[in-house]
């Protein structure tokens, strides 16, 4: 079935601080990874090891240079997966109802047994949040790692998206967006969490921090003070003294 | 967005085929008996074949039926409902003139209802996606249909008829370049709209070295630096020549030449249909 639910009870997903990601690709590694070891087709490659490898993955992170009106330019790190819209374009389009919205917690899913790989909601996505499978040709995205996140046989501490729990700066958040007392949501409303397009109106349920204001003035004198700590103390202290006896 | 070949096959040879059944259901011309078969052999072929390449741009094509299944939302699944239904009728309608029978009147006007309704879905399933500005209005489907309707009456020989079709759609097909130009430039985001950030954005790297599925489908750039030639080849071949060979003293041949020319410059224009769309998710990939 293809017509979105009216309302989900819960609204899963992430949030991702621009503030703090590095762009070390970590989620990135962690998701293929996960989404091909478990729940559904695995995440294939073509000609891997070839001149041009393709593959499927179901998050990408791009960095961008952004240069504010005055003060010097930054570089800002930007994950991109699904983001599980209310109003998802993606889903009314598939002409199987292989695409669907989850009533209950509002993740996007696809059903691979039921994909014709036409590549229609492919089209209909504004983020390219979804990918062909080379080998399997059936449609591919993030699911939130549904097979994580209502695992039981996991720790409890493991039941987030591979993605969130990897992230090794705490980029990363997972959480019910549709709950305004939720951690996500206060961290969304205190940071000023905004929505990628928003002309588009797909309603994302994922939202991005963005990067905090930086100090104005850098102190051009700074590289010139002297050292806080010359000397070395301790078990290095002790090395250097030993080291120097030695001759 | 990535011409695909079989898509820009599907598309144009369908749009010809049911054209060609729009003219034939409606009596024009009124053919029967060993005329009927050839004409509606040559529309069969064109339209079924059309609609059979469409499958080979599935990635399982063993599972195309499932595509009938969500005709409440999808123009995809409405276009296969509208397909079965324009072929069965017209094969309805058909199947007594082969034998010098009846012309069933109310039929031949519902199939060719359904014919142009199969092409209205094909333009709407382009025209429903938001994400590619280009596409996304009220003239997509009409251009679809003025196409076929052209083309149709080209096929069946309606000559007055053919040279009206012709200068009227070569008209709306500029308009219709230069108004999705004025939307494109209006409607599509911007880098800052993509990713929330304030000030001057660049891509800075992409996610990965290579191509991937999205680069590949989306972000087509090939067509950019020719476009405005190619539109010029395309109103050429399509609508002016067929137009000025139509003028002469009617000759079969001159008919064949004038068909040939339309669906060349079709193709053209088609080509450029897919391969001029933007699709918003260059903007990630600094585009």
């Amino acid at each position: 079935m293809t017509d979105l639910p009216e309302t989900t009870e819960r609204k899963l997903g992430l949030v991702i601080d621009l503030d703090i990601c590095v762009g070390c690709h970590a989620c990135v590694t962690a998701c293929k990874g996960w989404n091909t070891e478990n729940y559904g087709a695995p995440l294939a490659d073509d000609d891997a090891y070839g001149e041009e490898p393709v593959g499927a993955f179901l998050n990408r992170v791009h960095s961008f240079e952004v240069t504010p009106e005055s003060g010097p330019a930054q570089l800002v790190h930007f994950p991109r997966s699904c983001l599980h819209c209310d109003d998802a374009p993606c889903v009314t389009v598939c002409p199987t109802g292989a695409s669907w919205k989850r009533a209950e917690d509002g993740i996007v899913l696809v059903n691979e047994d039921e994909c014709i790989g036409c590549g229609l909601c492919a089209w209909a996505c504004p983020y390219g949040a979804r990918e062909m499978d080379p080998s399997a040709q059936v449609m591919k995205k993030c699911t939130l790692c549904v097979d994580r996140i209502d695992n039981e046989n996991l720790d409890p501490i493991d039941r987030e998206p591979a993605c969130v729990r990897t992230c090794p700066t705490g980029a990363r958040h997972f959480g019910d967006l549709g709950d305004p007392e939720s951690a996500v949501s206060q961290l969304v409303e205190e940071r000023g969490g905004m929505d990628l397009m928003p002309e588009q109106g797909t309603k994302p349920v994922n939202k991005y921090l963005p990067p905090r204001p930086k100090d104005e003035e850098i102190d051009v004198l700074a590289p010139l003070l002297a050292p806080v700590a010359d000397e070395p103390r301790g078990f290095l202290g002790w090395l250097d003294k030993a080291l120097e006896r030695m001759g | 967005m990535k011409p695909a070949a079989s898509l820009l096959a599907f598309t144009t040879l369908s749009g010809l085929g049911l054209g060609l059944l729009v003219f034939l259901s409606l009596g024009l011309p009124p053919v029967s008996g060993w005329g009927a078969f050839a004409f509606f052999a040559i529309s069969f072929l064109l339209a079924g074949g059309g609609l059979s390449i469409s499958a080979l741009h599935l990635g399982r094509p063993e599972r195309a039926l499932k595509a009938f299944r969500e005709w409440r939302t999808s123009w995809l699944s409405r276009e296969a409902w509208a397909s079965v239904t324009a072929l069965g009728l017209t094969g309805l309608y058909a199947l007594p003139l082969l034998f010098d029978g009846p012309r069933l009147w109310p039929i031949g006007i519902l199939a060719a209802a359904a014919c142009i309704a199969t092409v209205m879905c094909t333009g709407s399933i382009y025209a429903a996606l938001r994400a590619v500005p280009r596409w996304h209005h009220w003239s997509t489907p009409a251009m679809f249909v003025a196409y076929a309707v052209t083309g149709g009456a080209l096929l069946a020989g309606q000559v007055t008829m053919a040279m009206a079709l012709l200068a009227a759609t070569g008209i709306a097909q500029f308009l219709a370049w230069r108004t999705g130009d004025a939307r494109v430039a209006r409607r599509f985001g911007t880098r800052n709209t993509a990713t929330g950030l304030h000030g001057h954005v660049r891509l800075f790297e992409r996610p990965h070295t290579g191509e991937n599925y999205v680069t590949e489908e989306m972000v087509f750039v090939v067509a950019r630096k020719h476009a405005t030639k190619l539109r010029s080849i395309a109103l050429v071949l399509a609508f002016a020549l067929p137009l000025v060979l139509l003028a002469l003293p009617f000759s079969h041949l001159l008919g064949v030449a004038a068909v040939l020319s339309h669906a060349a410059g079709v193709v053209v224009a088609r080509w450029l249909f897919f391969a001029e769309a933007e699709h918003v998710v260059g903007l990630y990939y600094g585009r």
